[in-house]
């Protein structure tokens, strides 16, 4: 049980997708416009994670190692693929702010990334958790970033105005924003590291 | 089909909407292969090499499977697996007709079947040149020419990119900085000056 809980955490701190491994960067950098992008691009980054990661571990055993890679890239396709017609049918305004974004979920370094670093070698739970908790610390790292950017670029979090009379530096809405303030994060998390080491 | 309508798509492609400062798209090679300017272009003329060759493929693999069959959903799974087996397919051809130019592609050609810019170019051709399951005139033309302008969008980004790294080694820059965040702050810089460009209205 201790460790399914390891398996968890790691991804949301020691070995964050997005701020540690810095895998993934695309979608993190061209959704998180607004807070509500970033959950959801967040939320179906982890359902495929999730997917991919316990069915690549139930039929790991089955794979020629050889053709792995495109054995894995087939079912985490799928999963992309369901993703898709869900978003379309329930949320297509969602589904338009995301844009290409979702259908390229599918070479994200990270959905694959653990598909070949772990889900691949390890049993089905500790799979789950894996997928589960690099799906989590991927959301919050994209509300993260959102939030920064929507407050700095509107002066707005999820539409609600914090605080009155501030003025909104439009640049943190265009894909510049998003550059500075990735580098900027990335900085800080580097900082910190140092200092702890 | 005309003239206009092509200088729309390459300014667009190349300045406006480009391809890694606007769209994001190949941004691991952005920042890890931009140290020097060599392989920069080396893995830039991969990149626009393979985005002509998948944009030429997928567009007719649409048309002429996917949409005959009522398929169009599988659009993703397809142009995954048509991109991954194209990418292979030209890596022995290189091989095979300038083992000199293999060299220089060097591992960077197997890379590309990752990049995102690759998908992305054919995932946003069959999202622009298609109209209700149907092509628009011309669109196949418009669809290998938007290929062709992605690839040299990318190319200018990266020579730009690197050239100014290839400087920045000489200066000292903060330890916390180096490297992944100070390539994003710059990329920042570069983005904001091609905004400049969205001024451009046809």
């Amino acid at each position: 049980m201790k460790d399914l809980v390891k398996e968890f955490t790691k991804g949301i701190i020691k070995e964050n997708p997005t701020f540690v491994l810095a895998l993934g960067l695309c979608p993190t950098l061209a959704v998180s416009v607004s807070v509500i992008n970033g959950i959801g691009m967040g939320a179906a980054a982890t359902f495929v994670l999730l997917g991919s990661s316990v069915i690549i571990s139930l039929v790991r055993n089955f794979i020629p190692g050889k053709i792995r890679i495109p054995c894995f890239i087939v079912i985490i396709a799928t999963f992309v693929t369901i993703t898709e017609l869900c978003l379309k049918a329930y949320s297509p305004v969602l589904n338009r702010a995301l844009g290409i974004y979702v259908p390229l979920i599918v070479v994200n370094c990270i959905v694959l990334g653990r598909a070949e670093a772990f889900a691949c070698k390890n049993n089905l739970w500790r799979s789950f958790f894996d997928g589960l908790g690099m799906g989590v610390g991927f959301t919050l790292a994209l509300i993260l970033i959102s939030a920064i950017r929507e407050f700095l670029g509107s002066g707005q979090i999820l539409g609600r105005t914090l605080i009155k009379g501030f003025e909104p530096v439009f640049v943190f809405g265009m894909p510049s924003g998003a550059l500075l303030v990735i580098g900027l994060l990335l900085g800080f998390f580097n900082l910190l590291k140092n200092r702890r080491s | 089909m005309n003239i206009q309508e092509f200088l729309t798509i390459f300014i667009s492609s190349v300045f406006i909407y480009n391809v890694i400062l606007s769209r994001f798209l190949g941004l691991c090679p952005f920042v890890a292969i931009s140290k020097n300017t060599k392989q920069a272009l080396a893995m830039s003329a991969a990149v626009t090499v393979v985005i002509t060759a998948s944009c030429i493929v997928t567009w007719l693999i649409y048309r002429f499977l996917l949409l005959p069959f009522n398929l169009a959903y599988l659009r993703t799974l397809a142009f995954v697996l048509v991109i991954a087996a194209l990418v292979q397919f030209i890596e022995m051809v290189i091989r095979k007709a300038s083992p000199v130019l293999y060299r220089a592609f060097g591992i960077y050609l197997t890379l590309i079947t990752t990049n995102c810019a690759v998908l992305g170019a054919a995932v946003l051709n069959i999202d622009m040149f298609f109209v209700d399951g149907k092509p628009v005139t011309g669109s196949f033309y418009y669809a290998v020419f938007q290929g062709v302008c992605m690839g040299l969008g990318y190319t200018l980004a990266m020579l730009l990119m690197s050239g100014i790294r290839e400087r920045l080694e000489l200066c000292n820059v903060p330890r916390a900085l180096k490297d992944f965040p100070l390539a994003f702050i710059i990329a920042s810089v570069l983005s904001l000056s091609f905004m400049g460009f969205s001024g451009f209205k046809f």
